[in-house]
């Protein structure tokens, strides 16, 4: 048999990395540029809009900052669990993966209280330009946030049934990073240059 | 090395990228208290959000411990994606001009 026809196949990898840590590179990549339009959008509309609506005071920011502190702490103790379980470490990749999705659910609880108290303001999602920009931004990464929490639960009881190995894990958590990423462009963007002076 | 020491390392190792990440947010926080320009602060804070989300890509989701060409295939390709959508969504500042409900 002919071994010169078996060698693409035996190529090693350009990247180095399994074709799963890829593939969620891919969609890491689609949904930033998914993000970015959103942002783009809401930045020419901010910028060229008369009149625009600024609700955010000093109670809204304390939030903005309890949130964002919530979320990159998460990034952390989502480190710690990654390394935990290429360690082989289960028990500690445990209580780091318990400890990020409970730091995503309190970041999603303070989004929605944030939601909440605007609802309370009469500002919905028919409330005119800045509700419409505002609750789909937000409301896009809340589904992301909410999303990973549910991925991280079912791939923390898969690995640590040993269903799942620890590059799963690895994947789980760069979605996650991805998400405290975003964030970084949400705050800035759609809260912080809507503080009432 | 034992595991656990190991992950203890990790967080040690981060805690600088995340005090920086920190740090910058709390100085986009005071600056948006500033008075600048709606336009210059989009800016200004557009620039620092590229500078946190550069190291979340770098340290956090180890992109500088990976080959070169994961990087060099990945972050051009997106910052060039993103550019074009600059190009094309100022055409939106006809808006300007057809905001619903202007006189």
């Amino acid at each position: 048999m002919a071994v010169h026809g078996h060698g693409a196949l035996m190529e090693e990898s350009p990247y180095a990395i399994p074709s799963r840590k890829l593939t969620m590179w891919l969609f890491i990549i689609s949904d930033a540029v998914t993000f970015g339009s959103f942002l783009f959008a809401y930045g020419y509309i901010r910028v060229s809009a008369a009149n625009w609506v600024r609700p955010f005071e000093s109670g809204s920011v304390i939030s903005v900052i309890l949130m964002t502190v919530v979320l990159i702490t998460s990034s952390l103790t989502m480190l710690g669990a990654v390394d935990a379980s290429k360690n082989g470490d289960k028990a500690k990749a445990m209580r780091f993966l318990y400890s990020t999705m409970a730091l995503g659910a309190l970041f999603a609880a303070l989004h929605l209280r944030e939601w909440f108290q605007l609802f309370g303001r009469k500002i919905t999602l028919s409330s005119g330009l800045f509700a419409q920009t505002f609750f789909t931004i937000t409301g896009l990464h809340l589904l992301h946030v909410i999303c990973g929490v549910i991925a991280i639960f079912v791939v923390a009881m898969k690995y640590s049934s040993g269903k799942l190995t620890a590059g799963y894990v690895e994947n789980t958590g760069l979605y996650w990073h991805f998400v405290d990423l975003v964030w970084m462009f949400v705050v800035p963007l759609v809260y912080l240059t809507n503080i009432a002076h | 090395m034992s595991a656990a020491s190991s992950s203890g390392n990790v967080i040690r190792k981060y805690l600088p990228v995340y005090f920086v990440l920190l740090a910058i947010f709390f100085v986009e926080v005071f600056l948006s208290f500033q008075h600048f320009a709606t336009g210059t602060l989009v800016v200004i804070l557009l620039l620092l959000a590229i500078c946190s989300a550069a190291l979340g890509l770098m340290y956090f989701m180890h992109l500088a411990d990976e080959r070169r060409n994961l990087l060099l295939t990945l972050i051009p390709v997106t910052i060039f994606v993103l550019l074009m959508m600059n190009m094309f969504w100022s055409d939106s500042v006809r808006l300007l001009h057809m905001r619903p409900g202007a006189q």
